[in-house]
């Protein structure tokens, strides 16, 4: 009561919300300190949040999702109803392990238990709604364990739900946030927001396991389009133990561990052409590495809702050419004029840096790989953000409008020169992903503005992407720092031939030991 | 009691199956008021005259003046089931203007008014909403605080109904097939819109009052509300573009007063 009566300095209002709260008996954050609870929310919260909690902080435009409005008390991640109010303890998960994807960072190790407490309970305070004891907030009994397996069969159920209950309406044939209903999606706020893209569950705001996806599938995610499917429980459409499955085959979609980062890309010399097409088989059998892109926020017009989070590479030579696939999730095959009143969404609901507003126009997609002129002995290497006018960095530039590849020379964000000869490029489309491969000598006549390639070096390497249908165009993009391609050397026969011949030495030896030591024994 | 309220209902759901919209929804409003207003009489044991059993009416029209926007065409290619219910390109029904004139899809209610402390029973049988041909049935409807709320799909494809109140909590749920889903509401609010996010072109408006006074002008642009004690009331009429207005009408015993309602193109 402490805090209740401290509270009476910020107004009646809250000396009264705080006395409904420490009397409820269903909640129970109702002994949390309201007033330290606020010092920690304006230090750290408010930026984002807003003084009055209403997700319009001065960060707020630069974000989207955009940060949490707390007055109407309208959660996306609960373990209750859709409607219903979330449980404090989701409402401490949100800010113990923050949300993946969005600006919302993990505040566990950053705040105390008790200040983490008492902002849970502060913020709780802009809306009435929590202090209304008529409100059930009742957490939905989920089984402890995953039902209907992961098996092939269990998969398949959970892929024939996931059409006859319509997923696909929104999240695409394939998962990828490409459905029909797609491009018309808001939130509660008038908002743009995208359907998720089942193929990246380490994004997921909700967690990534199966039982977060199943918990999403029951309670839905209030303020989105993204509705509760327990009715379909209760009135016997579906089973418990289907949902499960269904939620099984979500996860099936993404990797089984968030994706590393790795710093180098192997390319294994291969025996024969290199695979010149995106959809060579070839390609499935050579390790893909992920490389996360951010939003280029460094020179105007700064760009703060990328499109594009990652890309996924992998190269093979064969001592004369490399090639390098290049894939990524792009919910649109850009242009697409059909995304064109959501882009100007996404533009208007964007901080714009710019001079003049951004209107939505029908760009292409694009991407960059990027690498400097020439391999430097030390670790020096151009500005990665597109080089500079005195140290320009050298750059394969595809598009999807002219469907090409190009060359050139970047000096800064103003000035790309192209050069005479491009790699080669094929690129292909398929249910919300892009693949590109490029091929070219490793060897080139230009030595002085192609970087020559060679087994055994260390090639920086970087990328950038475009989606249009976002609105990404120049310097609107998605941007990643420099990695490191390796063209990896011809396996010498030795290193097969080598542990064999250890093995056997090790072998003798040992019998050479235990014969003399049974002798011994023997002689005595 | 019970039984003259289920019969309203049973009007009510007749007249919206039988696909007259808003029209029906007015005749249906309009009688529930009327059984609403006997329930005061009795449970709230208001200073009722014997005679005033029936109470006093309000009704009027809806004039629309000037041009009628033309509401946006919808693409339904993308729900063939949906496609086949129309013969020509279907439309939204953002502005819908009577060939007489009026303008339909208005709600009225009294918004002050009424006895201070006053209550009145929720009635037993349902609202219903239908989302048919991938429109709502009706676009516009009342219902009483704690009344429940049936939401249909003659569709049988995907549809989610997500209602968006900001006083009553908000709720999203999937209709995948042909099945009805129950939801009440807690406040009263005017209005709560609800929305299909699959087919973002589905709107419709329900206002929520803790008493039976409202109606929704229909396909002749009338209203009436029915059964009203003897008093002062303000009378609001809302539409989802034109705005609200409101009207101050005084009525006693068993009369019936006229309030029209005159909305401009803008």
């Amino acid at each position: 009561m402490t805090g209740g009566r401290a509270a009476g300095r910020t107004g009646g209002r809250m000396l009264a919300l705080a006395v409904l709260l420490s009397v409820s008996p269903t909640v129970l954050l109702s002994a949390q300190d309201t007033t330290a609870g606020k010092k920690v929310y304006v230090k750290w919260c408010a930026g984002c949040h807003g003084e009055s909690g209403a997700g319009d902080g001065p960060a707020a435009d630069a974000m989207l999702p955009r940060p949490r409005n707390f007055t109407g008390a309208v959660y996306k991640i609960r373990t209750t109803a859709s409607g219903q109010l979330p449980t404090d303890a989701d409402l401490m998960r949100a800010i113990d392990e923050g949300l993946p994807a969005s600006a919302m960072p993990a505040w566990k190790g950053r705040l105390s238990d008790a200040e983490r407490r008492d902002v849970a309970a502060y913020v709780k305070t802009f809306s009435a709604f929590f202090s209304d004891t008529s409100q059930h907030i009742v957490p939905l009994k989920f089984a402890s364990a995953p039902g209907g397996g992961s098996g092939a069969a269990a998969l398949k159920t959970g892929r024939l739900f996931y059409d006859s209950i319509g997923c696909r309406k929104c999240h695409g044939d394939q998962g990828r946030g490409d459905g029909p209903s797609a491009n018309t999606l808001k939130d509660d706020a008038g908002f743009p927001i995208f359907a998720a893209d089942l193929h990246q569950s380490w994004r997921f705001r909700g967690g990534a396991s199966v039982e977060d996806i199943y918990r999403r599938l029951r309670t839905g995610l209030d303020g989105t389009p993204m509705p509760s499917f327990s009715d379909l429980i209760d009135q016997k459409f579906l089973t418990d133990e289907e949902l499960w499955r269904l939620a099984q085959y979500v996860r099936s979609l993404s990797p089984a561990q968030p994706p590393d980062v790795r710093d180098v890309v192997h390319a294994p010399q291969i025996a024969g052409a290199v695979p010149a097409s995106p959809n060579d088989s070839t390609w499935a059998r050579v390790d893909r590495y992920w490389f996360p892109l951010v939003g280029q926020v460094i020179r105007k017009p700064r760009w703060f809702a990328p499109a594009v989070a990652g890309v996924w590479v992998q190269a093979v030579h064969d001592g004369k050419t490399v090639a390098l696939r290049v894939s990524w999730d792009d919910r649109t095959q850009s242009p697409d004029t059909s995304w064109l009143a959501f882009e100007q969404r996404v533009l208007e609901t964007m901080a714009n840096d710019d001079s003049i507003a951004p209107k939505a126009a029908p760009w292409p997609d694009q991407l960059a790989v990027q690498f400097p002129r020439h391999l430097s002995e030390g670790m020096e290497r151009p500005y990665f953000l597109m080089g500079s006018a005195t140290d320009p960095v050298y750059q394969w530039r595809w598009t999807s409008q002219p469907a090409r590849v190009v060359a050139g020379l970047g000096r800064g964000l103003e000035q790309f020169d192209t050069l005479p000869a491009a790699p080669a490029g094929q690129a292909a489309y398929d249910h919300g992903e892009w693949r590109v491969v490029f091929t070219r000598a490793l060897a080139t006549p230009d030595t002085g503005n192609e970087v020559q390639l060679a087994p055994g070096r260390a090639i920086p390497m970087a990328f950038f992407a475009w989606d249009g249908s976002s609105g990404e165009h120049g310097s609107r993009m998605a941007v990643s720092t420099w990695y490191f391609l390796a063209l990896d050397r011809p396996t010498s026969p030795t290193v097969f031939v080598s542990p064999v011949i250890a093995m056997v030495v090790t072998l003798g030896l040992g019998m050479l030991v235990i014969a003399r030591a049974q002798r011994r024994a023997a002689g005595v | 009691m019970h039984k003259q309220l289920g019969l309203v209902g049973a009007l009510a759901i007749t007249v919206a199956a039988g696909g007259c919209g808003g029209g029906g929804q007015e005749r249906a409003g309009a009688e529930s008021a009327a059984a609403g207003s006997t329930a005061v009489a009795q449970a709230a044991e208001a200073p009722a005259a014997p005679g005033a059993q029936g109470g006093a009416t309000i009704t009027g029209k809806i004039k629309f003046t000037g041009k009628a926007p033309a509401n946006p065409a919808i693409d339904m290619s993308e729900e063939p089931k949906c496609k086949a219910k129309y013969t020509s390109t279907p439309h939204e029904e953002i502005v819908v203007v009577n060939p007489n004139g009026t303008l339909a899809n208005v709600f009225v209610y009294v918004k002050s008014g009424l006895p201070a402390n006053a209550t009145y029973p929720t009635p037993a049988t349902p609202v219903e909403i239908d989302q048919d041909g991938c429109h709502y049935k009706p676009h516009v409807l009342g219902i009483m605080v704690g009344q429940t709320l049936a939401i249909k799909n003659a569709d049988g494809i995907l549809h989610n109904i997500k209602a968006k109140g900001v006083k009553n909590r908000p709720f999203n749920i999937s209709q995948p097939t042909t099945m009805t889903s129950n939801r009440t509401f807690t406040a009263a609010e005017v209005m709560v819109p609800l929305e299909c996010n699959v087919h973002g072109w589905m709107h419709a408006w329900l206002g929520v009052l803790p008493h039976p006074f409202y109606a929704v002008s229909g396909t002749d642009g009338s209203f009436t509300i029915k059964g009203l004690p003897a008093g002062t009331y303000t009378i609001e009429a809302w539409h989802e573009k034109y705005g609200t207005q409101t009207a101050t009408v005084t009525v006693t015993g068993s009369e019936t007063k006229t309030a029209d309602f005159s909305f401009a193109a803008k």
